[in-house]
């Protein structure tokens, strides 16, 4: 979001009960967009005997941002990283019904998550970069999936970083260590990371629950840059960055998809009942 | 409790906490001063003339002219205790037969003593064992052997009451009215001329082989033994042991059979050493036949074995350690298991998997037991790199127990086995310091 987009913004801010709520300025449609590009049909998560996500049916647009809100424990991060089978990590873990991106099974018998995960990135709650330095963090990637020609390496982590608007601040350090930068310049790192490996969807898992304000404007900046271009799945607790930031917004509670709609009707005209009592802050 | 009481119980805390930090520190201080003290003494001290006899004579080291001028000066003083020797030998003949008999008696120790003191006398058949060919090569034990030499030792056995002291008597007085009398003052007198002590570093006691059981001559075959073992035993457990870590950490899933393993892995860092040396006879020389009997390669195995758990556990620790995100990070990029375990999880374990590498490493430096019945021989020379399938080994820890305790000669040589405590002490300080060194290294690396 530009200052001036987000001056706009602050001219939409719509009282509700006792909440303000911004909405996102008119965003142009995006072409070539709008597709279903992951798809859930009766999708179920559970946790050993427990159902942490039961029966989503969604149809996630591509090339649009979409949030995930909803209170702690209801599912929302599972679902997410259901879609990149970062869940594989759990155990106990598995699912019922079907999960679709681009039309195959996710969790189809032969399925390979690790062609699939190179398709879906993901950026976590904690910026994590490896303990290398900023060029080889963004080289990973590209390195791991067989390419070493270091000057098509260097044209990628260029490019990266500037999709990332990092490279203006780290271009002249690419060597040193990547744990030597601040939070918020580590949390466009790895979503520099994320995009050297050319995916197709984003996954935020609370991106900037650990970065103060103003990284967390930077990135929500950054999410605006990238909408068009990549399909943008983002989870948070912040109700206000979810409007700011996404086209469509879904509300969870207790593993029940409530709601799913264009974020400025959900934010605006919700729906459900419970969907208006949580934006308006009568739970959390 | 009130304010009063929680003061003096923190107090009383930091107190104790204080003194057995202090305590520990005396005790290391008294443990480590003489070993430190008498260790260095192996390698500097005040040599004799013999000593550089030696070093020519066995090793071939020394200025030839610079001995041969010495050894004539010696031979001047010698000359005159010769010369008094065989004058009271004469002077024997002339005696009556019961006093011959009785002066006899006491003159066979008296040449014995002076031979010990500085060397085989003229006459006597050239010794086989290379200790009988030199006198004293330390000039302390010269003092030493001086004072054996001046007095006879004698105990008192008049009062059965209480332990039976010892007292001296002086050889002179036993020779009273006889040519022998000089010679006493005269050896006493003319002790430095003849033995020449001089400040000596001898660093060839670190890189010597040993001549005659320790006599004489350094410990390398037993530091090398020491580095052969200790590296083998590093060669099988360090890969086994971090493979065997990535499984528990990364493929193990939980159930009964995977605790069963792990279970045993911790039992097994708890079986006492000498067990895991019979085991090592047992099973590695007698069934497997890894070799026909000791060798370098049966005792690393046995001390591979008994390191093994060590390794994992703190190589488990390591991999538990690097935090989930970095995981992750890279599975979420397309990276494969193994691939995340190989490029991010190991590199980030690395500093804890070394530390507990050269802390086992250290340990098996160290350990007696486990080598008694699979590799260690108490004397030998230094094997070539290509015997170590077949050969036995000298290795520090044994052959410091051997001279302790088994040793022919142990009080005679208390400078070697001081030397060898020293070298295996600094030995494995040197190791861990370079894993604290190590991991400082690579932490700091790791964080920018």
């Amino acid at each position: 979001m530009t200052a001036d987009s987000r001056e706009t913004s602050q001219k939409e801010q719509v009282k509700t009960a006792n909440r303000e709520i911004y909405l996102p300025s008119e965003r142009k449609n995006i072409s070539g967009g709008g597709t279903p590009h992951v798809v859930a049909k009766d999708f179920s998560i559970y946790y050993g005997e427990f159902e942490a996500v039961k029966k989503v049916n969604a149809d996630i647009l591509s090339r649009y941002v979409t949030a995930i809100i909803g209170p702690s424990g209801c599912g929302k991060s599972t679902f997410l990283r259901a879609i990149n089978r970062m869940n594989d990590l759990i155990p106990s873990c598995h699912t019922t019904g079907a999960l679709r991106f681009d039309g195959e099974d996710i969790y189809g018998k032969f399925t390979d998550e690790v062609l699939l995960r190179k398709k879906i990135g993901m950026v976590f709650q904690k910026p994590n970069p490896f303990p290398k330095s900023i060029f080889d963090n963004i080289a990973y990637g590209p390195r791991l999936h067989g390419l070493n020609d270091r000057k098509q390496l260097a044209e990628i982590v260029e490019r990266s970083l500037r999709k990332a608007a990092l490279w203006d601040e780290v271009s002249d350090r690419l060597d040193k260590n990547a744990l030597g930068l601040s939070g918020g310049q580590q949390q466009r790192l790895c979503v520099a990371r994320a995009l050297a490996v050319e995916p197709e969807i984003l996954l935020l898992d609370e991106p900037t629950s650990a970065l103060d304000p103003k990284a967390t404007a930077k990135i929500e900046d950054l999410i605006q840059e990238l909408r068009g271009s990549y399909t943008i799945m983002i989870v948070t607790h912040n109700m206000q960055q979810a409007s700011r930031v996404s086209d469509y917004t879904m509300f969870f509670y207790e593993g029940v998809l409530v709601e799913y709609a264009r974020t400025a009707q959900l934010f605006t005209n919700p729906k459900d009942r419970m969907t208006e009592d949580y934006i308006t802050g009568r739970f959390s | 409790m009130n304010l009063g009481t929680r003061k003096i119980l923190d107090r009383s805390f930091t107190a104790v906490g204080f003194g057995s930090i202090a305590v520990m520190g005396i005790a290391l201080l008294i443990v480590l001063a003489p070993i430190i003290y008498n260790g260095i003494g192996s390698v500097f001290f005040t040599g004799t003339l013999e000593h550089r006899n030696m070093l020519f004579n066995e090793f071939g080291r020394g200025d030839k002219e610079e001995l041969v001028k010495e050894n004539a000066a010696s031979e001047v003083y010698r000359k005159q205790i010769y010369g008094m020797l065989d004058a009271f030998e004469a002077e024997l003949e002339t005696m009556e037969p019961e006093k011959k008999q009785d002066y006899l008696s006491k003159y066979g120790p008296v040449r014995t003593a002076l031979q010990t003191l500085i060397g085989p006398l003229p006459g006597e058949e050239t010794a086989i064992l290379t200790r009988y060919k030199y006198g004293q090569t330390r000039w302390e034990k010269a003092e030493e052997k001086l004072h054996e030499f001046l007095y006879e030792a004698k105990w008192d056995y008049s009062n059965p009451d209480v332990m039976a002291k010892e007292y001296f008597v002086s050889r002179a007085a036993e020779f009273e009215g006889t040519s022998l009398v000089k010679l006493f003052p005269y050896v006493e007198k003319h002790l430095p001329d003849v033995l020449r002590p001089r400040f000596t570093v001898y660093w060839g006691f670190l890189t010597d082989s040993s001549v005659d059981s320790h006599i004489f001559g350094g410990i390398w075959p037993e530091i090398q033994g020491t580095f052969f073992l200790a590296v083998g035993a590093m060669l099988f457990a360090f890969p086994l042991g971090v493979i065997a870590a990535v499984y528990f950490t990364e493929y193990a899933r939980e159930g009964f059979f995977n605790s069963i393993l792990r279970s045993a892995n911790s039992t097994l860092a708890g079986v006492p050493s000498i067990v895991f040396g019979l085991f090592g006879l047992a099973f590695f020389i007698n069934t497997l036949k890894v070799s026909e009997s000791k060798s370098v390669l049966a005792g690393s195995l046995t001390l591979a074995i008994m390191i093994l758990p060590t390794i994992i556990r703190a190589a488990e620790e390591a991999i538990l350690s690097v935090p989930k995100t970095y995981k992750e990070a890279s599975l979420s990029l397309g990276s494969t298991k193994w691939n995340t375990i190989m490029t991010v999880i190991l590199p980030a374990a690395l500093p804890g998997i070394l530390t507990g590498g050269v802390i086992s490493l250290g340990r098996a430096a160290g350990e007696t037991a486990p080598i008694i019945f699979t590799a260690a021989v108490s004397v030998g020379s230094a094997i070539g790199l290509a015997d170590v399938f077949s050969s036995p080994t000298p290795a520090l820890s044994w052959n410091i127990y051997n001279l302790a305790s088994e040793h022919e000669a142990a009080a005679e040589i208390r400078h070697v086995q001081y030397g060898m405590v020293l070298a295996l002490v600094s030995i494995v300080l040197l190791l861990n310091l370079s894993a604290i060194f190590l991991r400082a290294r690579i932490s700091k690396k790791l964080k920018g």
